[in-house]
């Protein structure tokens, strides 16, 4: 495959994790067995990392809350950030975790099933891992985009019969 | 009162469009998974959409000249020099339309007398026979075949002139059959009007619109220039039909007289559109290519599907159609399209709604989501299995 089509493979992928071999191979003109060689290669080496369903939560009776907390870490010597990185990315409570440049260092995105399970996560939890100077919590209010995709009323097709 | 008395006998004497016909059969059911549209399913980009917004917030309402705003017009030549070489004059050679259709209305207008002939190859988009009948003028239809995969043929086309041919409407990229014709097909059709005076009206509204190769505009055959009004626009390109517009270029000469059909008719295009449209023609390349590569890979998928349930389909290269055959199955067009809809929920246009050389055809767009797709292929595949019992 060529790194062209590589990359039009991926980023077909990442639109619709549900098309099949069958259906990339036919639109990709590669026989079915490449692309599935190219998955396996791709799940083998880590670039591709899970298959997972944008679900919009709010649409459902599910209680959830979701926070941005900005975490200021000390950095350790030669290990920099990664080990406090790994102890907070740990906690299955943690759904993301990026190192950020500007006024703080760590973004954690946490979800709770209140505001009050994610206050105490946050206090008993990550305040007391030791190289973390100071911590600011921020709740989602509402989801406006996530990966792409605009969270709001489904799509009907409005297009006329012309 | 009795209308009939009072209608023009000419406006009464055109038939209502075929395609029509066939989506007031769909009426206003909601469980149908339809294959009908002939619009993208991509909204408008952004960056177009927020500078036809921004233009409302300060209020710029107005009517702009007749011709359209210069400064789009410069951007079309702009365009049509950078992706085909083309020169036209932005002042004397362009007029801004409301969607490609005024601009097939005033090409048919300026050049049309009554009695004059006007060749047109189908399958077609409806519009332009009854336009050349409202202007008085004789369509005459040139049946393609599907063994030519829906092309204009050269000899098709000497065998149509007559002395009283005037115009020739050159529609490819095609709807409905998504024909296309390559450079070297469009210089055989351009060899037989050499030394004619028979004009060419050509609607490349779908001209971005082509898989595994560039379009070629039959302006830019060799001498073909100053015989060709070429019809073109946003809406498919750019995904913006519901705003309307579209564009002409052609010699001046021709201009001069549309214009004054334009002036009367129209007066200006939208204003909002105008100024949304020069941002999507300066700075829209990178969305048509975009869209062109989704629209590819659908048809690559619509049409290996049609294939692996037993539907025979040419491999159409442009617009965002397929043209497969459906009449193996002891039914016509239309009945395949009635039961295939009243069966399985499933709609598709009869081929014959864009002329009876349509029969044995349907249309079906691809301007839908690869699981919409899927799931009309699977309904269809369970169709053909029960009339092949």
């Amino acid at each position: 495959m060529s790194e062209e089509n590589k990359f039009e493979f991926l980023q077909l992928l990442e639109n619709d994790a549900r098309l099949t071999a069958d259906q990339l191979a036919v639109m990709l003109d590669k026989e079915v067995g490449d692309i599935k060689r190219q998955m396996k290669l791709y799940e083998q080496n880590g670039v591709i990392l899970g298959y997972k369903t944008l679900i919009d939560w709010d649409k459902t009776d599910r209680e959830y809350v979701t926070a941005l907390i900005e975490l200021k870490v000390a950095p350790q010597r030669d290990r920099g950030f990664d080990r406090v990185a790994e102890k907070i990315f740990n906690y299955p409570e943690v759904k993301s975790l990026y190192l950020m440049s500007g006024s703080f260092d760590l973004a954690v995105f946490i979800e709770g099933r209140t505001m009050k399970e994610v206050a105490y996560f946050v206090a008993q939890k990550l305040a007391t891992i030791d190289s973390i100077v100071s911590t600011a919590t921020h709740f989602v209010l509402r989801k406006y985009k996530d990966k792409g995709v605009v969270y709001g009323p489904a799509e009907t097709d409005e297009r006329g019969q012309l | 009162m009795d209308y009939s008395k009072v209608l023009s006998s000419t406006v009464k004497s055109i038939k209502p469009s075929g395609i029509r016909k066939f989506f007031d059969l769909l009426g206003d059911r909601k469980d149908v998974i339809s294959l009908t549209v002939g619009e993208p399913d991509f909204q408008t980009p952004y960056h177009i959409r927020e500078v036809g917004i921004e233009s409302l917030e300060r209020g710029r309402t107005y009517y702009t000249s007749n011709d359209g705003i210069l400064e789009l017009r410069q951007e079309i030549c702009n365009y049509r020099n950078r992706r085909f070489g083309l020169t036209y004059n932005p002042k004397k050679e362009v007029i801004i339309t409301v969607g490609g259709s005024e601009a097939i209305d005033l090409g048919v207008r300026a050049l049309v007398e009554p009695g004059d002939e006007v060749i047109i190859p189908i399958p077609a988009f409806v519009c332009y026979g009854p336009i050349v009948e409202l202007a008085h003028g004789v369509p005459v239809y040139i049946e393609t075949k599907p063994e030519d995969e829906f092309k204009l043929t050269p000899e098709a086309l000497k065998a149509a002139i007559t002395p009283k041919t005037k115009l020739l409407i050159l529609p490819f990229p095609n709807n409905p059959t998504g024909a296309v014709l390559t450079r070297d097909e469009l210089k055989a059709i351009a060899d037989v009007l050499r030394g004619t005076d028979i004009m060419v009206l050509a609607d490349e509204i779908y001209g971005e619109l082509t898989y595994g190769f560039k379009n070629t505009p039959f302006a830019a055959i060799d001498g073909m220039w100053e015989r060709t009004i070429t019809v073109s626009g946003f809406s498919k390109s750019y995904a913006m039909t519901g705003w309307r517009l579209g564009y002409l270029c052609a010699p001046q000469e021709l201009v001069s007289q549309m214009h004054k059909i334009h002036q009367y008719a129209i007066m200006c295009a939208p204003t909002t559109s105008q100024l949304a449209a020069i941002e999507a023609v300066r700075n829209g390349d990178a969305d048509i290519a975009m869209m062109r590569d989704e629209y590819d890979r659908r048809r690559k998928y619509i049409l290996d599907g049609l294939r692996r349930i037993g539907i025979d389909c040419f491999e159409a290269r442009g617009a965002f159609y397929v043209f497969p055959h459906i009449g193996g199955f002891g039914l016509t067009s239309e009945e395949f399209c009635q039961r295939l809809l009243d069966e399985k929920g499933v709609a598709i246009v009869p081929g014959t709604a864009f002329g009876d050389c349509g029969e044995g055809y349907a249309r079906i767009s691809y301007a839908y989501s690869v699981d919409h797709i899927t799931e009309a292929l699977e309904k269809m595949g369970e169709f053909v299995e029960e009339l092949k019992k």
